[in-house]
C-alpha cells in the first residue's frame, strides 16, 4: 500500500494489481496456463502419434497397459494425443478469433455510435446485410477459391462474430455520448479519435469483455461446423469441437470418446468466465 | 408488457393439441424413413425414402414380394414374343384407383408417356431408354411423344415394343418410373396433384396428411384389389435425419420400423437390440474411384493393384464399418438374377499373400521406401466415409510406405470435383435401381460420359456390353457380362471395398418383415400385434 | 422519433436490395447445382432439367427474373422439395420456430435475468460463483450433446416426455429446454456485468446512499440502464432463435425452418435458400429497428434526431 503512494502507477499496472486480488480470476488464470502447458507437453507423454492406427484397439475404453490413457476412437487411434492435440486449434482458434471479433467489434461499434446520424445508419445497414447473408455460401467459397487454410477459419469466423459485438458496443456509446464527461472531453477540446479511445470504449468494456468470454465457446464449437462444410481442421488434425462432436455420437456406447475434451472445454470456459468477471472488475473506469 | 407475453404463452400452449392418443381399433405403423421425401411425383422423386412411400401408394405391372421378388402387380398375366422385344400384359379387371374408377391400359399409357416427355425433366427418364423410342423422345429428337413403344390395345391390354431384348424388362416395370398414373387428377391438380385429397393412387394405400418434415400419413385405399388382405390400416412416415434420434424414437416405441442404424452404435445394438437388428446384404459396392486420365494411375496397373491389394479388407469391415459389410474383391454383389458374380485373380490369395503382391507390384510401379506414392483421397463429409478413408490411408502407408493425404469437400462440391475429374483417388459408392448386373456394369462403358467416374476406355469391355444388350438369351447374356467384369477386374480399374449390408431396426410387434437383397418391405405385407 | 423510423424504414428497402443480390450471386457461383447426386445423369437429361428450370440462362437474366418475381411475392417452387413452393414451406415451418423461439427466449430472458441479479447483488461471493458456474454450464456443453442427452433421459430412460416430433406441448418441452440454456448462460452473465456497472454509476450511488430500498432503487433507476447491453444482443438472438436451429430440429425431428439455411444451403436448393435469406434479412433489419427504438425507451439520453 505504502508503494502505491510513492510511485504513480500506470492504469494497467493498476488493472493488474485489482486482478491480481481476485481470488476466482487467478485461480482461472492458472487453471488456463497450465490446460495450455498441457495441450503443448502432453503429447510427449505418451508413446502414440496423433495420426496412428492401432490395429489391436479400435473404440477401446481408457486402458493404462496400451497406453491409451484416454482410450481410442473408432479407427484406433490414441484420444489421449489427440485429444491435446485438438486443443491447440481450439485453444488458438478460439482466443484469436475472439480477439479478432472483439478488436473489429469494439471500433466499429463505437465510431458508428458517436458519429451517429448518417454515418451510423451506413454502418449499421451494412450489419444488417452481414447479418442475413448466407454464411455457408461465404465458406464453401472460401475453401473453394482459396483451399483450406487455418487462415481461413479465423477469417470465416471473424466475420461473423464481431457483429453482435459491434451493436452492443454501438448501443452502449448512444447513451454514453450523452454523458457529462464525454461533453466535459469536447468542451475541453479533446479529438474525436481521443474521446472515442479515451472515454467511450473504456466505459463500454464492461459488458464487452463478458460477451467476449462468451464468445470463446461459440466460436470453438463453431469451428466443428466448419469441419463438417470442409473448411474447419482436416483430418487427421482435430480439435475440440470436432472430437465432441463425434463422441456425442455414440456417448452412450462409448463414453470416453467425448467425455475428456468435453470435461477440458467445460473447465476451459469455466475458467474464461472468471477470468472475464475478474478483467471486468479490474478494467472498470469507475472504480479507480 | 407482461400481460401481452402472459397471453401470448398461453395462447400458444393451448392452441397445440393434446399429446394423449386416443386408442380407437386402427392398426398405424409408425416408420422411420431417413429423409423427408423431396416429392410423391413418380417421375421427378429419384431417392430412396420416395420410392418406399410411393410403393405404398402405388402398383406397376408387376410388384414386389415380401422378399422383394417380382410378382404379378397391376397385370395379371403376360407373355414375350420370341425375340424378346414384344410384350402382352393383360390388367386385372378388378383393379381399381383410390376414387373407385378402374385402372385401365391407358393410365399405364399416360404414365409412361409422361415419364419421358422432356417437359417433365424427369432426372430418372433414362432408366426407360430400353422402351421403343423413349430415348430419342426425351433427348427431343423425336417430338411425337405418341411413338412411345407403349400402347393400350383395350382398356384392359397393354402391349410394350423394346428397343432390344430387355431380360430385366420385369424388373423396371416395378420401379415407380413405370407405374400407372390416374390422368384426371394429375392434369386437374397441375403442380399440386401429389397433395392429400388430390393425390389418388392404386395401390394398397391412399395419401390422408403430408406435414413436410414432420410426417406422411397414408391410409388404407379400400378399392384396392387386395385390400382384404392388407391388415394394417394407417403408416405414418416420419422423416429421420439424424441416425441416433431416430433410434431413441424407436427405443421410446416411437417407430416400428427404422430405416437405418447410427454406424458407430451397432456394437452397442448388437448387444442390446439384438431381436430387433436386421443387417442384410444389399445389391451396392462401396469402392474407390482411381482417376485413369492423368498419372500416377493412368496406364498404371501395378500400382492400382498395389493399392488394391495392400487393404486388408476384413479389418475394415469387422472394426471399422461394422454393419457386417461383405469385403468385395468384385464389381458386381452377388445375388443378381441370374449372374454369377466375378472377383479379381487375386480373391483366392490369403491376406499375407497379397501384402507379398501388393509390395512386389508397388515396386514394380517404380516406387519405395525412398520414393513414396504421395497422392490426395477425396471423400465428402459423413461419418463413415471418414472413418473408411482414415483406415485406408493407414494401411497404405503401413504396407507399402505411400502418403496418401485426405481432402474432404462438401457434398455438391465433391459432386462438382468429381465430374470434372479433379481427383487422384475417390470415394464412390452405387447402389442397384432394379435387380440386374447391367445396372452396374454399365458404369464403366465409354460411351456413358462423366458417370464413368475413372473415365476408363477398354473396347473390348465395350464390345462385350453391347453384344450383351442384344442378346435374349439369359444365360448367353450373363456370360458375356461376366466377361466383362474379368476384364474390369483384371485391370484394375477400381478397388472395391466392400458390398453394402441394410440395417434396420424392426418392433418385435410387426409381423411379415423378411430381409432381402432389394431392401423392398411394402407395408401392406406387414401386420402388427396391437397386444401388448 | 417519428422521423427516425420512417428513415429507417426507407432505408430498409435498399438494404434489402443489397442482401438479395449479393446473396443470389454468391449462391451460384458455389460449385454444384440441385441436380447433381450420387448417381450422375446422363448429359440429355441433364440438359432437360436446365431447360425445364431455365438454369442455363444467362446469371442476369436469371437473376432479373428472380427479383420480378419476388416482387410480385413469389418466392418459386423449392428444387428440392419439388412439390412445395418456398412460400409454403416457410407458412408450414415458421410457426413452429416462431412458437420454441418466443418461449425459449422469454423463458431465458426470465431465467437469465433472475440469475444474473442475484450474481451482481451478491458480487463475487459464493452465491456468484455458483450461479455463474451454473449457468455457464448452458453454454460450455453445446447443443448437439445437451439435446440427445435429454431425450436420452426423459425419453427413453424415464419415458416421461416423447424423444422427438412435433404436435403437443409435451413435445415441445425438450427442445425448448436444449434452446434456451445457452441464452439462458448468456442473459446471466449480461446482466450480472451490466447490473454491477449500473450501480456503481454516480447517481446510483447517490440514491443508495440517500438510503432508497434495494427494490425501489432496482426496478425504478437501475434496470433499465441493465437493459441497454442485453437489447442489444436480444435483436439478432431472436431473430436466429425464432428461425429455428438445425441441430435442435434434426436431433427432435421438428418441422421448423432452422434446417432449411442449412439443408438447402446443402442440396443448393437455390429458391428455397433465397427465400429463407430475405425472410430471415427482413426478420433482422426489424428487430434491429425494434432494438434501435427501445434504447430511447430505455435511456431516455439517446436521441437520433440530430
Amino acid at each position: 500500500m505504502t508503494n502505491d503512494e510513492q510511485i504513480p502507477l500506470t492504469p494497467t499496472q493498476k488493472a493488474w494489481r485489482r486482478l491480481a486480488k481476485n481470488k476466482a480470476a487467478m485461480t482461472a488464470l492458472i487453471l488456463l496456463k497450465l490446460i495450455t502447458l498441457f495441450c503443448l507437453l502432453g503429447p510427449f507423454l505418451s508413446p502414440w502419434e496423433y495420426d496412428a492406427v492401432d490395429f489391436e484397439h479400435f473404440a477401446s475404453p481408457p486402458d493404462w497397459q496400451s497406453k491409451h490413457y484416454f482410450g481410442t476412437d473408432d479407427n484406433g487411434r490414441d484420444l489421449y494425443v489427440r485429444t491435446l492435440y485438438g486443443g491447440r486449434i481450439s485453444l488458438m482458434v478460439g482466443l484469436l478469433a475472439t480477439s479478432v471479433s472483439f478488436i473489429i467489434g469494439i471500433l466499429y461499434g463505437a465510431i458508428s455510435g458517436y458519429i451517429g446520424g448518417k454515418t451510423d445508419m451506413l454502418m449499421m445497414r451494412f450489419v444488417d446485410v452481414l447479418y442475413a447473408l448466407p454464411f455457408m455460401f461465404f465458406v464453401i467459397l472460401l475453401t473453394v477459391y482459396f483451399g483450406r487454410s487455418i487462415w481461413l477459419i479465423f477469417i470465416a469466423i471473424g466475420a461473423v462474430e464481431w457483429l453482435t459485438m459491434a451493436r452492443i458496443v454501438r448501443g452502449q456509446t448512444l447513451s454514453l455520448k450523452q454523458r457529462a464527461f464525454v461533453e466535459a472531453a469536447k468542451v475541453c477540446g479533446a479529438s474525436t479519435s481521443r474521446i472515442i479511445t479515451r472515454h467511450i470504449i473504456p466505459n463500454t468494456l464492461g459488458p464487452v469483455i463478458v460477451y467476449a468470454t462468451l464468445t470463446v465457446p461459440q466460436v470453438i464449437l463453431f469451428e466443428s461446423f466448419l469441419s463438417f462444410l470442409g473448411l474447419g481442421v482436416q483430418e487427421p488434425m482435430t480439435s475440440w469441437g470436432v472430437l465432441i462432436n463425434e463422441g456425442a455420437k455414440q456417448m452412450e456406447s462409448a463414453y470416453w470418446m467425448m467425455l475428456f475434451p468435453a470435461v477440458l472445454l467445460a473447465i476451459t470456459l469455466f475458467c474464461l468466465n472468471f477470468l472475464g468477471d475478474g478483467l471486468r472488475d479490474a478494467l472498470d473506469p469507475k472504480d479507480r | 408488457m407482461f400481460k401481452t407475453i402472459f397471453f401470448f404463452i398461453f395462447f400458444i400452449v393451448i392452441n397445440t393439441y393434446s399429446y394423449a392418443v386416443i386408442t380407437t381399433g386402427i392398426t398405424t405403423l409408425h416408420r422411420g424413413n431417413g429423409a423427408e421425401p423431396e416429392t410423391l411425383d413418380l417421375h421427378k422423386s429419384s431417392g430412396i425414402p420416395e420410392a418406399t412411400i410411393q410403393r405404398d401408394l402405388f402398383e406397376g405391372l408387376v410388384t414386389e414380394s415380401a422378399t422383394g421378388e417380382l410378382i404379378a402387380g397391376a397385370a395379371k398375366t403376360w407373355q414375350q414374343s420370341e425375340d424378346g422385344t414384344q410384350w402382352t400384359f393383360q390388367l386385372r379387371k378388378m383393379g381399381k384407383w383410390s376414387d373407385g374408377s378402374p385402372v385401365v391400359a391407358d393410365d399405364f399409357v399416360y404414365a409412361l408417356q409422361r415419364a419421358v416427355n422432356p417437359t417433365t425433366a424427369s432426372e430418372y427418364a433414362f432408366i426407360l431408354w430400353p422402351i421403343k423410342n423413349a430415348k430419342a423422345i426425351s433427348n427431343g429428337e423425336n417430338k411425337e411423344i405418341t411413338s412411345l413403344g407403349v400402347k393400350a390395345i383395350d382398356d384392359f391390354t397393354l402391349a410394350i415394343t423394346l428397343e432390344h431384348p430387355t431380360p430385366f424388362l420385369l424388373g423396371l416395370l416395378a420401379h415407380h418410373m413405370a407405374y400407372p398414373l390416374h390422368r384426371k387428377s394429375v392434369e386437374q391438380g397441375g403442380k399440386k396433384w401429389t397433395r392429400p385429397n388430390k393425390l389418388v393412387s392404386n395401390g394398397a394405400y391412399q395419401l390422408a396428411e403430408w406435414i413436410p418434415q414432420s410426417q406422411l400419413k397414408l391410409i388404407k385405399n379400400k378399392y384396392y384389389h387386395g385390400a382384404a388382405n392388407v391388415s394394417i390400416d394407417e403408416v405414418v412416415y416420419y422423416p429421420t435425419e439424424d441416425q441416433s434420434a431416430a433410434m431413441k424414437r424407436f427405443r421410446t416405441g416411437e417407430l416400428d420400423i427404422t430405416e437405418d442404424v447410427p454406424s458407430s452404435q451397432i456394437a452397442w445394438i448388437k448387444k442390446n437390440l439384438a431381436k430387433n437388428f436386421h443387417n442384410s446384404p444389399y445389391i451396392g459396392t462401396y469402392y474407390i474411384a482411381l482417376n485413369l486420365q492423368k498419372p500416377p494411375f493412368k496406364d498404371n496397373i501395378a500400382l492400382r493393384k498395389a493399392l488394391s491389394l495392400a487393404i486388408n479388407r476384413h479389418i475394415l469391415t469387422d472394426k471399422i464399418t461394422k454393419g457386417g459389410e461383405i469385403p468385395a474383391m468384385g464389381w458386381v454383389p452377388t445375388g443378381m438374377n441370374q449372374y454369377q458374380s466375378q472377383s479379381m485373380p487375386e480373391a483366392k490369395l490369403t491376406q499375407q499373400e497379397r501384402i507379398a503382391l501388393a509390395k512386389k507390384y508397388y515396386q514394380q510401379a517404380g516406387y519405395s521406401k525412398q520414393k513414396p506414392l504421395e497422392v490426395e483421397l477425396l471423400y465428402n463429409t459423413s461419418e463413415n466415409h471418414k472413418k473408411v478413408a482414415i483406415a485406408l490411408t493407414a494401411m497404405w502407408k503401413q504396407v507399402l510406405g505411400a502418403k496418401v493425404k485426405l481432402r474432404n469437400e462438401e457434398w455438391k462440391v465433391y459432386l462438382n470435383s468429381r465430374s470434372q475429374r479433379q481427383f487422384e483417388l475417390i470415394r464412390s459408392g452405387w447402389i442397384g435401381d432394379f435387380n440386374d448386373a447391367s445396372n452396374f456394369l454399365d458404369l464403366f462403358r465409354s460411351d456413358v460420359g462423366t458417370m464413368n467416374p475413372s473415365a476408363w476406355k477398354n473396347t473390348n469391355y465395350d464390345h462385350l456390353m453391347q453384344q450383351a444388350e442384344k442378346e435374349s438369351d439369359a444365360t448367353k447374356r450373363a456370360k458375356l457380362m461376366q466377361k466383362a467384369e474379368q476384364i474390369l477386374l483384371e485391370d484394375a480399374v477400381l478397388i472395391p471395398i466392400y458390398h453394402y449390408t441394410t440395417q434396420h431396426l424392426v418392433s418385435e410387434k410387426i409381423m411379415g418383415w423378411q430381409d432381402n437383397v432389394m431392401d423392398i418391405h411394402p407395408s401392406r405385407l406387414l401386420k402388427k400385434h396391437t397386444k401388448k | 422519433m417519428w422521423h427516425y423510423f420512417f428513415k429507417r424504414i426507407a432505408g430498409s428497402i435498399p438494404t434489402l436490395f443489397i442482401i438479395i443480390t449479393i446473396a443470389f450471386f454468391m449462391i451460384r457461383l458455389a460449385p454444384g447445382g440441385p441436380f447433381d447426386s450420387e448417381r450422375p445423369i446422363p448429359a440429355e437429361i441433364a440438359a432437360n432439367l436446365d431447360r425445364v428450370y431455365h438454369l442455363n440462362d444467362p446469371l442476369p437474366v436469371q437473376y432479373g427474373h428472380y427479383l420480378l418475381n419476388v416482387l410480385k411475392g413469389d418466392f418459386g417452387p423449392s428444387f428440392k422439395y419439388q412439390d412445395y413452393s418456398v412460400t409454403e414451406l416457410i407458412q408450414q415451418g415458421f410457426p413452429v420456430s416462431l412458437q420454441l423461439g418466443v418461449l425459449a427466449i422469454v423463458l431465458s430472458l426470465l431465467i437469465g435475468m433472475i440469475l444474473g441479479g442475484l450474481a451482481a447483488l451478491k458480487q463475487n461471493s459464493f452465491i456468484d460463483h455458483l450461479v455463474m458456474t451454473l449457468a455457464m454450464t448452458g453454454i460450455a456443453i453445446p447443443n448437439f450433446v445437451i439435446a440427445p442427452i435429454l431425450a436420452l433421459i426423459f425419453g427413453v430412460l424415464l419415458g416421461w416426455l416423447p424423444a422427438g416430433g412435433w404436435g403437443s406441448w409435451q413435445h415441445m418441452i425438450l427442445p425448448i429446454i436444449a434452446l434456451s440454456l445457452p441464452q439462458v448462460a448468456t442473459v446471466a452473465r449480461m446482466t450480472r456485468a451490466s447490473l454491477i456497472e449500473t450501480l456503481h454509476t454516480p447517481y446510483l450511488r447517490t440514491a443508495r446512499s440517500k438510503g432508497l430500498p434495494m427494490r425501489h432503487l432496482l426496478f425504478r433507476h437501475a434496470l433499465k440502464p441493465t437493459l441497454l447491453p442485453i437489447l442489444s444482443w436480444l435483436g439478432p438472438a431472436t431473430a436466429a432463435i425464432i428461425t429455428g436451429s438445425v441441430v435442435v430440429e434434426q436431433i427432435f425431428g421438428l418441422p421448423g425452418i432452422g434446417r432449411y439455411f442449412v439443408n438447402g444451403a446443402l442440396n443448393r436448393d437455390y429458391t428455397l435458400v433465397m427465400g429463407v435469406i430475405i425472410f430471415y434479412g427482413v426478420l433482422i433489419i426489424v428487430m434491429n429497428l425494434v432494438v434501435d427504438l427501445l434504447y430511447a425507451y430505455f435511456d431516455p439520453r439517446i436521441r437520433y434526431d440530430e
